[in-house]
């Protein structure tokens, strides 16, 4: 069966867990935004977790199926359409060959995902569907999908309609927003001051926010430590030695609106970091909005840790529950 | 050069090898990431050498944070007393400098730039010291790079060139990125030069263009089709000038899948070249001549 593509949304994209090992050679990992919404998604269809999915950012698309299968669409709250009659979101769906999906307004968060038995097999490119426009890898000949698109799906021996991921496991960003940081990289180059307005001040998500990165506005500029620049860094205070990044480093060019790397960044550069968003928190900036306010809140690594915990118990329960 | 360890969120290990660039800290930072490799330590997922450090990414619900960073650690005694050798190749990259499509692409954004009056590469000879672009281009070409970090976007190589420090090339930064590239270009930023792997946004100065791909995801050119990233960390560049024929007739060979670049294998001794910087480097550059 295929997925035939009516409408394609504002930014819809093929997306797996991604494809680590080949960060050293600049392509990113990739991947949902929000990995946990796309594993929901997958279970909720019987497929494998990380099979491949639709990732879809603030506007859905409109599919028509060419043959039944059990759908589900996990992520942000937007109301689930099957030949105009609504449906729950987190919940398996049965659909017949014809039937049309489509979506209503975005209500809250910012990416769903849309899973479907057997899973979307277009050909993996290292060894993931992920979609990765810059390197021309994945999705759809490289490319996010497009209106006339029809996407193979993969065999499946189908899986019940009706199930559903308990209301209590599907995570909501609260507002205003709180991303947990581990301080560390080049945090140094700020000042005392700097820091503790960094994490102490509100900022607000620009719309400047897409798979690579989200940026940030309201609070103030970082004042930097006075130094001689090193050589080969560059004269801006913010400069760096180009080194690698990490995956949810927080950059702050100039020192004035910050950058969160997320799953396509690139793979390194120029501008020194403070920090990391701790894994645990990398799936809610998937699900920000632009203008939504958020705080950012220095943690230990302990923190980090018994958080990262936390997800997987989450993760975890939604297996039971479907299991 | 005093190495500093620390935490990126909790799944990376970030190593600064020095703060400033150098050859040492380069060779430091290969050998630690070499290193860190060949240990093969259960839940590491990354390895990425850089210019002048490195990080590792790791599974922390399989090696604790602490543990790993230790581990780490343990290996940079050994690192520091490595030979600072390496078997790697050398390969010659044509360049066709001051090309028309980076001077289309330089012009439309010339508001972005330090020096609106003239181009990319007027800018560059002027603040490095040189009478014109041609001095400048010279320069450039006469000695080879190496390839200190691959990176940024798909394959894009930084290289770093094998002269003494006072004679690095360094040229800032666009005031504000370009939101446009030509694929191939040849650009400069900091100490820094670099191949736009692919056409997009970037913020080096745009000196010139090579006709030879060096990232093909659909592993069509002869010489991609092993892999799809041409260039690896140690590779050593050598740029030829070429004239727009030579531009063409080598983009019409790499369309037919005739063209294979230059390539020959090479021992670089960090110690050897340091003692002897211009001799080493026409040694280098001779083993092309069978190549």
């Amino acid at each position: 069966m295929t997925l035939k593509i009516v409408k394609p949304g504002l930014a819809t994209s093929i997306q797996d867990l991604g494809r680590p090992g080949y960060f050293h050679l600049g392509i990113p990992m990739g991947g949902a935004m929000d990995r946990l919404a796309l594993r929901a998604a997958n279970l909720l269809v019987g497929n494998d977790e990380g099979a491949a999915c639709l990732e879809a950012a603030f506007l859905g698309p409109e599919i028509e199926f060419t043959a039944p299968a059990t759908i589900a669409v996990t992520g942000a709250t937007m109301p689930v359409k099957v030949d105009g009659a609504e449906h729950p979101g987190w919940t398996a769906i049965a659909v017949k060959a014809g039937q049309v999906l489509s979506f209503g307004y975005l209500k809250a968060g910012a990416r769903i995902y849309i899973a479907v038995s057997g899973g979307i097999a277009t050909p993996p490119a290292l060894g993931s569907r992920s979609t990765y426009p810059i390197g021309a890898l994945g999705g759809v000949d490289g490319r996010a999908v497009q209106a006339g698109d029809e996407l193979p799906v993969g065999r499946s021996a189908g899986a019940p309609e009706g199930r559903s991921v308990p209301p209590e496991l599907r995570r909501a960003v609260s507002r205003p927003a709180e991303l947990r940081v581990l301080p560390g990289l080049y945090i140094h180059r700020i000042t005392d001051e700097a820091r503790a307005r960094f994490f102490g001040e509100e900022w607000q998500v620009a719309p400047e926010a897409d798979r690579m990165g989200v940026r940030f506005r309201g609070g103030s500029p970082l004042d930097f430590v006075p130094r001689t620049p090193p050589f080969g860094a560059g004269s801006d205070p913010s400069n760096i030695v180009d080194g690698c990044y990490s995956y949810g480093s927080i950059q702050v060019p100039s020192g004035t609106e910050p950058i969160v790397l997320h799953r396509d960044a690139v793979s390194g550069g120029g501008y020194f970091t403070i920090g990391a968003v701790i894994s645990a928190d990398m799936d809610q900036i998937g699900q920000l909005q632009p203008h939504t306010p958020v705080h950012f809140i220095p943690v230990s690594m302990e923190t980090a840790l018994a958080a990262r915990a936390e997800r997987r118990a989450a993760l975890n329960r939604i297996r039971e529950a479907l299991g | 050069m005093k190495t500093r360890y620390t935490f990126g969120g909790d799944e990376q290990v970030y190593v600064e090898i020095d703060e400033e660039m150098s050859l040492d800290a380069f060779f430091v930072s290969l050998s630690m990431s070499n290193a860190v490799r060949a240990a093969k330590i259960d839940g590491v997922t990354e390895i990425c050498p850089a210019n002048a450090s490195f990080q590792v990414r790791f599974d922390p619900d399989v090696i604790a944070p602490d543990e790993m960073l230790s581990r780490i650690k343990a290996l940079e005694a050994e690192a520091e007393q490595a030979e600072k050798r390496l078997t790697t190749r050398i390969i010659e990259i044509p360049v066709y400098y001051q090309d028309p499509w980076t001077h289309e692409t330089l012009m439309r954004f010339r508001e972005r730039h330090q020096d609106p009056s003239g181009s990319d590469l007027d800018y560059a000879a002027r603040i490095n010291g040189y009478d014109d672009a041609a001095g400048f281009i010279a320069a450039h070409h006469a000695a080879p790079w190496f390839v200190s970090m691959v990176g940024f976007v798909s394959g894009l190589p930084f290289l770093y060139q094998l002269v003494e420090r006072e004679k690095q090339l360094e040229v800032p930064k666009y005031l504000r990125p370009r939101t446009d590239t030509p694929k191939l270009t040849v650009g400069h930023g900091g100490c820094f030069a670099c191949i736009y792997s692919v056409r997009g946004a970037g913020g080096y100065q745009m000196f010139g263009i090579t006709p030879m791909p060096i990232y093909d995801p659909e592993q069509k050119v002869g010489y991609l089709k092993d892999f799809m990233v041409f260039f690896k960390p140690g590779d050593i560049v050598k740029w030829k000038p070429i004239s727009r024929e030579e531009h063409d007739r080598i983009e019409a060979e790499v369309a037919a899948g005739t063209y294979f670049p230059r390539i020959a294998e090479v021992e670089f001794d960090l110690d050897a070249w340091n003692a002897d910087i211009a001799g080493t480097n026409a040694k280098l550059m001779e083993a092309l001549d069978d190549a």
